[in-house]
Protein backbone atom coordinates (compact mmCIF):
# COMPACT_ATOMS: atom_id res chain seq x y z
CA UNK A 1 0.00 0.00 0.00
CA UNK A 2 2.61 2.96 1.35
CA UNK A 3 5.21 1.45 -2.08
CA UNK A 4 2.17 2.35 -3.97
CA UNK A 5 0.75 6.03 -2.17
CA UNK A 6 4.84 7.06 -2.66
CA UNK A 7 4.99 7.72 -6.03
CA UNK A 8 1.68 9.79 -6.34
CA UNK A 9 3.29 11.72 -2.94
CA UNK A 10 6.42 12.33 -4.29
CA UNK A 11 4.92 13.38 -7.84
CA UNK A 12 2.42 15.80 -5.26
CA UNK A 13 5.13 17.52 -3.83
CA UNK A 14 7.01 18.03 -6.76
CA UNK A 15 3.41 19.72 -7.98
CA UNK A 16 3.94 21.94 -5.17
CA UNK A 17 7.60 23.05 -5.67
CA UNK A 18 6.96 23.39 -9.59
CA UNK A 19 3.87 25.72 -8.18
CA UNK A 20 5.78 27.46 -5.78
CA UNK A 21 8.42 28.41 -8.57
CA UNK A 22 6.45 29.70 -11.05
CA UNK A 23 5.03 31.66 -7.94
CA UNK A 24 7.94 33.16 -7.74
CA UNK A 25 9.02 33.32 -11.29
CA UNK A 26 6.18 35.91 -11.65
CA UNK A 27 8.00 38.51 -9.42
CA UNK A 28 11.56 37.24 -10.71
CA UNK A 29 12.95 40.16 -12.28
CA UNK A 30 11.94 42.59 -9.50
CA UNK A 31 14.76 42.14 -6.93
CA UNK A 32 12.66 42.98 -3.42
CA UNK A 33 15.85 45.83 -1.69
CA UNK A 34 17.02 45.12 1.44
CA UNK A 35 16.94 48.95 2.31
CA UNK A 36 13.64 48.65 3.45
CA UNK A 37 13.40 49.69 6.98
CA UNK A 38 16.72 51.09 7.09
CA UNK A 39 17.91 54.89 6.66
CA UNK A 40 18.23 56.22 3.23
CA UNK A 41 21.75 56.14 2.10
CA UNK A 42 23.84 59.91 2.73
CA UNK A 43 24.48 61.59 -0.27
CA UNK A 44 24.86 65.48 -1.08
CA UNK A 45 23.72 66.46 -4.67
CA UNK A 46 23.32 69.36 -6.76
CA UNK A 47 19.88 70.34 -7.74
CA UNK A 48 18.85 69.88 -11.90
CA UNK A 49 19.29 73.24 -13.38
CA UNK A 50 20.76 74.94 -10.39
CA UNK A 51 23.58 73.06 -10.20
CA UNK A 52 25.51 75.71 -7.34
CA UNK A 53 22.56 74.53 -4.99
CA UNK A 54 23.65 71.50 -3.14
CA UNK A 55 21.09 69.37 -1.25
CA UNK A 56 22.33 66.52 1.25
CA UNK A 57 19.90 63.71 2.72
CA UNK A 58 19.49 65.45 6.11
CA UNK A 59 17.98 68.21 4.09
CA UNK A 60 15.02 66.40 3.19
CA UNK A 61 14.01 65.22 6.41
CA UNK A 62 10.97 66.04 8.42
CA UNK A 63 8.17 65.29 5.95
CA UNK A 64 7.42 61.88 4.03
CA UNK A 65 8.68 61.96 0.57
CA UNK A 66 8.21 60.26 -2.69
CA UNK A 67 11.96 59.72 -4.32
CA UNK A 68 11.09 59.33 -8.20
CA UNK A 69 14.05 57.55 -10.51
CA UNK A 70 14.15 59.02 -13.74
CA UNK A 71 15.89 60.18 -16.78
CA UNK A 72 15.28 61.23 -19.70
CA UNK A 73 16.41 57.86 -21.56
CA UNK A 74 13.78 56.24 -19.97
CA UNK A 75 10.48 55.37 -21.90
CA UNK A 76 8.76 53.90 -19.11
CA UNK A 77 9.30 57.37 -16.99
CA UNK A 78 6.98 58.78 -20.07
CA UNK A 79 4.68 56.46 -19.13
CA UNK A 80 4.48 56.78 -15.46
CA UNK A 81 4.71 60.77 -16.12
CA UNK A 82 1.40 61.44 -16.14
CA UNK A 83 0.60 59.81 -12.75
CA UNK A 84 3.44 61.29 -10.71
CA UNK A 85 2.31 64.84 -11.85
CA UNK A 86 -1.67 64.09 -10.33
CA UNK A 87 0.38 62.75 -6.88
CA UNK A 88 2.87 65.61 -7.22
CA UNK A 89 -0.20 68.39 -7.51
CA UNK A 90 -2.91 66.58 -5.46
CA UNK A 91 -0.47 67.65 -2.82
CA UNK A 92 -0.45 64.04 -0.69
CA UNK A 93 3.53 64.01 -0.48
CA UNK A 94 6.06 65.81 -1.56
CA UNK A 95 7.59 64.39 -5.13
CA UNK A 96 11.07 64.87 -5.10
CA UNK A 97 13.39 63.90 -8.64
CA UNK A 98 16.59 61.69 -8.95
CA UNK A 99 17.60 62.50 -12.31
CA UNK A 100 19.76 59.39 -12.64
CA UNK A 101 22.89 58.34 -15.38
CA UNK A 102 21.40 61.40 -17.49
CA UNK A 103 22.72 64.31 -19.57
CA UNK A 104 21.81 68.08 -17.40
CA UNK A 105 20.98 69.20 -20.79
CA UNK A 106 18.44 66.22 -21.99
CA UNK A 107 16.37 66.07 -18.42
CA UNK A 108 15.84 70.20 -18.62
CA UNK A 109 14.58 69.73 -22.39
CA UNK A 110 12.97 66.01 -21.24
CA UNK A 111 11.27 68.42 -18.22
CA UNK A 112 10.28 71.13 -20.21
CA UNK A 113 8.70 69.29 -23.41
CA UNK A 114 6.96 66.87 -20.82
CA UNK A 115 6.18 69.37 -17.57
CA UNK A 116 8.46 69.30 -14.32
CA UNK A 117 6.12 67.91 -11.59
CA UNK A 118 8.95 67.79 -9.00
CA UNK A 119 9.88 70.06 -6.26
CA UNK A 120 13.16 69.60 -7.74
CA UNK A 121 15.27 66.96 -9.05
CA UNK A 122 18.77 66.04 -7.49
CA UNK A 123 21.19 65.25 -10.41
CA UNK A 124 22.87 62.26 -10.24
CA UNK A 125 24.64 62.52 -13.51
CA UNK A 126 27.19 59.64 -12.74
CA UNK A 127 24.75 56.88 -11.09
CA UNK A 128 26.82 56.65 -8.21
CA UNK A 129 23.66 57.72 -5.65
CA UNK A 130 21.47 55.17 -7.54
CA UNK A 131 24.01 52.43 -7.06
CA UNK A 132 23.95 53.54 -2.89
CA UNK A 133 20.17 53.43 -3.30
CA UNK A 134 20.30 50.22 -5.01
CA UNK A 135 18.84 51.77 -8.20
CA UNK A 136 19.37 48.96 -11.36
CA UNK A 137 16.83 50.27 -13.73
CA UNK A 138 14.43 53.51 -14.33
CA UNK A 139 12.00 54.27 -13.62
CA UNK A 140 12.37 53.09 -9.70
CA UNK A 141 10.71 55.04 -6.92
CA UNK A 142 11.25 55.24 -2.97
CA UNK A 143 8.88 56.23 -0.82
CA UNK A 144 10.95 57.85 2.52
CA UNK A 145 9.68 59.20 5.52
CA UNK A 146 9.56 61.78 7.86
CA UNK A 147 12.67 60.17 9.71
CA UNK A 148 14.28 59.19 6.09
CA UNK A 149 13.45 55.43 6.56
CA UNK A 150 12.76 54.14 3.31
CA UNK A 151 9.44 52.69 3.87
CA UNK A 152 8.72 51.38 -0.19
CA UNK A 153 10.23 50.80 -2.75
CA UNK A 154 8.51 50.57 -6.43
CA UNK A 155 10.39 49.17 -9.42
CA UNK A 156 8.83 50.08 -12.38
CA UNK A 157 5.98 52.59 -13.04
CA UNK A 158 3.77 54.05 -10.42
CA UNK A 159 0.51 53.58 -11.39
CA UNK A 160 -2.86 55.09 -9.54
CA UNK A 161 -3.41 51.13 -8.92
CA UNK A 162 0.26 51.41 -6.90
CA UNK A 163 -0.67 54.58 -5.25
CA UNK A 164 -3.64 53.76 -3.84
CA UNK A 165 -2.80 51.00 -1.89
CA UNK A 166 1.22 51.32 -1.46
CA UNK A 167 2.29 55.06 -1.06
CA UNK A 168 -0.98 56.92 0.44
CA UNK A 169 -1.66 54.03 3.58
CA UNK A 170 2.16 54.30 4.06
CA UNK A 171 1.84 58.41 4.80
CA UNK A 172 -2.03 57.90 6.59
CA UNK A 173 -0.30 56.27 9.40
CA UNK B 1 68.79 51.68 -42.07
CA UNK B 2 66.75 53.36 -39.04
CA UNK B 3 67.53 56.92 -38.12
CA UNK B 4 68.62 56.79 -34.32
CA UNK B 5 67.53 59.70 -33.13
CA UNK B 6 63.78 59.73 -34.75
CA UNK B 7 63.43 56.05 -32.91
CA UNK B 8 64.65 57.52 -30.03
CA UNK B 9 62.00 60.12 -30.24
CA UNK B 10 59.02 57.95 -31.57
CA UNK B 11 60.17 55.73 -28.12
CA UNK B 12 59.54 59.03 -25.88
CA UNK B 13 56.71 59.76 -27.33
CA UNK B 14 54.78 56.09 -27.08
CA UNK B 15 55.98 56.49 -23.56
CA UNK B 16 54.28 59.98 -23.15
CA UNK B 17 51.08 58.45 -24.71
CA UNK B 18 50.85 55.17 -22.46
CA UNK B 19 51.80 57.49 -19.58
CA UNK B 20 48.23 59.63 -20.46
CA UNK B 21 46.49 56.64 -21.29
CA UNK B 22 47.22 55.28 -18.28
CA UNK B 23 45.85 57.92 -16.43
CA UNK B 24 42.89 58.57 -18.34
CA UNK B 25 41.72 54.74 -18.12
CA UNK B 26 42.73 55.09 -14.34
CA UNK B 27 38.62 55.14 -13.29
CA UNK B 28 37.25 54.01 -17.00
CA UNK B 29 37.74 50.83 -18.90
CA UNK B 30 39.21 49.10 -19.94
CA UNK B 31 40.97 49.04 -16.59
CA UNK B 32 44.81 48.93 -15.71
CA UNK B 33 45.58 46.16 -12.86
CA UNK B 34 49.24 46.26 -11.29
CA UNK B 35 49.73 42.84 -11.14
CA UNK B 36 48.32 39.43 -13.16
CA UNK B 37 47.08 38.44 -9.76
CA UNK B 38 44.74 41.60 -9.04
CA UNK B 39 43.56 40.73 -12.46
CA UNK B 40 42.64 37.25 -11.79
CA UNK B 41 41.31 38.38 -8.48
CA UNK B 42 38.87 41.20 -10.26
CA UNK B 43 38.26 38.30 -13.36
CA UNK B 44 37.16 36.15 -10.41
CA UNK B 45 34.85 38.51 -8.22
CA UNK B 46 33.52 39.68 -11.12
CA UNK B 47 31.81 36.36 -12.73
CA UNK B 48 30.50 35.35 -9.19
CA UNK B 49 28.65 38.92 -8.81
CA UNK B 50 25.02 39.28 -11.20
CA UNK B 51 24.48 41.98 -13.34
CA UNK B 52 21.06 43.39 -12.08
CA UNK B 53 19.69 45.10 -15.49
CA UNK B 54 20.48 41.52 -17.85
CA UNK B 55 19.86 38.87 -14.67
CA UNK B 56 21.19 35.84 -16.28
CA UNK B 57 24.50 37.62 -16.93
CA UNK B 58 27.13 38.41 -14.73
CA UNK B 59 28.67 41.20 -14.05
CA UNK B 60 32.02 40.45 -15.99
CA UNK B 61 30.49 39.41 -19.12
CA UNK B 62 27.58 42.49 -19.10
CA UNK B 63 27.55 45.59 -21.57
CA UNK B 64 24.94 47.10 -19.33
CA UNK B 65 25.91 50.57 -18.38
CA UNK B 66 25.07 50.15 -14.41
CA UNK B 67 27.85 46.52 -15.16
CA UNK B 68 30.32 48.94 -15.85
CA UNK B 69 29.30 51.61 -13.24
CA UNK B 70 29.47 48.43 -10.89
CA UNK B 71 32.78 47.00 -12.34
CA UNK B 72 34.56 50.50 -11.93
CA UNK B 73 33.14 50.44 -8.71
CA UNK B 74 34.79 47.09 -7.84
CA UNK B 75 37.82 48.13 -9.06
CA UNK B 76 38.21 51.31 -6.94
CA UNK B 77 37.21 49.53 -3.79
CA UNK B 78 40.06 46.53 -5.02
CA UNK B 79 42.57 49.74 -5.13
CA UNK B 80 41.55 51.01 -1.87
CA UNK B 81 42.76 47.98 -0.21
CA UNK B 82 39.36 46.07 0.90
CA UNK B 83 39.05 42.76 0.41
CA UNK B 84 36.28 40.12 -1.70
CA UNK B 85 34.10 40.28 1.44
CA UNK B 86 33.70 43.72 1.73
CA UNK B 87 33.03 44.26 -1.78
CA UNK B 88 30.77 41.61 -2.08
CA UNK B 89 28.89 42.60 0.95
CA UNK B 90 28.92 46.50 0.01
CA UNK B 91 26.99 45.23 -3.18
CA UNK B 92 24.38 43.14 -1.06
CA UNK B 93 23.34 46.03 1.19
CA UNK B 94 22.23 47.54 -2.07
CA UNK B 95 21.45 45.09 -3.92
CA UNK B 96 20.35 41.85 -1.92
CA UNK B 97 21.67 38.52 -1.67
CA UNK B 98 20.81 38.30 -5.31
CA UNK B 99 23.95 39.92 -6.71
CA UNK B 100 25.68 36.74 -5.75
CA UNK B 101 25.78 33.85 -8.09
CA UNK B 102 27.10 31.79 -5.19
CA UNK B 103 24.50 31.92 -2.42
CA UNK B 104 25.91 32.27 1.10
CA UNK B 105 25.02 29.36 3.46
CA UNK B 106 22.33 30.84 5.73
CA UNK B 107 19.02 30.50 7.53
CA UNK B 108 17.14 31.05 4.40
CA UNK B 109 18.78 29.37 1.67
CA UNK B 110 19.81 25.92 3.52
CA UNK B 111 17.29 24.20 1.51
CA UNK B 112 19.10 24.95 -1.48
CA UNK B 113 22.24 24.05 0.00
CA UNK B 114 21.42 20.85 1.83
CA UNK B 115 18.12 19.64 -0.42
CA UNK B 116 20.15 17.85 -2.87
CA UNK B 117 22.50 16.12 -0.64
CA UNK B 118 18.91 14.93 1.03
CA UNK B 119 17.47 13.78 -2.15
CA UNK B 120 20.94 12.11 -3.03
CA UNK B 121 20.76 10.09 0.31
CA UNK B 122 16.87 9.15 0.36
CA UNK B 123 17.58 8.14 -3.50
CA UNK B 124 20.24 5.85 -2.11
CA UNK B 125 18.09 4.33 0.89
CA UNK B 126 15.38 3.81 -1.51
CA UNK B 127 17.47 1.75 -3.82
CA UNK B 128 19.49 0.12 -0.87
CA UNK B 129 16.21 -1.85 -0.04
CA UNK B 130 14.78 -2.34 -4.10
CA UNK B 131 17.68 -4.36 -4.22
CA UNK B 132 17.88 -5.99 -0.87
CA UNK B 133 14.60 -7.18 -1.37
CA UNK B 134 14.74 -8.45 -5.30
CA UNK B 135 17.43 -10.14 -3.96
CA UNK B 136 15.88 -11.92 -1.10
CA UNK B 137 12.95 -13.04 -3.91
CA UNK B 138 15.74 -14.07 -5.98
CA UNK B 139 17.06 -15.95 -3.08
CA UNK B 140 13.65 -17.55 -2.39
CA UNK B 141 12.57 -18.48 -6.31
CA UNK B 142 16.08 -20.48 -6.21
CA UNK B 143 16.23 -22.17 -3.17
CA UNK B 144 12.27 -23.22 -4.16
CA UNK B 145 13.07 -24.29 -7.55
CA UNK B 146 16.31 -26.62 -6.21
CA UNK B 147 14.09 -28.19 -3.01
Amino acid sequence: MIGRLLPIALFLALGLLLAAGLKIADHKTEIPSPLIGKPMPDFTLPVLGQEDLMISSEDLLGKPFLLNVWASWCPTCRYEHPVITGLAESGALRVIGLNYRDEAEDAQQWLQRFGDPYEFSLADLSGRTGIDFGVYAAPESFLIDAEGIIVFKQIGAVTEEVIRQEILPRIRQ
Amino acid sequence: MTNPSLFKNSSWLSAIILVVLAAVSQAQEPLVFTSPEQEARFNQLTTELRCLVCQNQNLADSDAPLAHDLRVEIYNMMMAGQDNEQIKSFLVNRYGDFVLYRPAMQGNTLALWLLPGILLGLGAVVLFFIIRSRNRRLANQQEQGSS
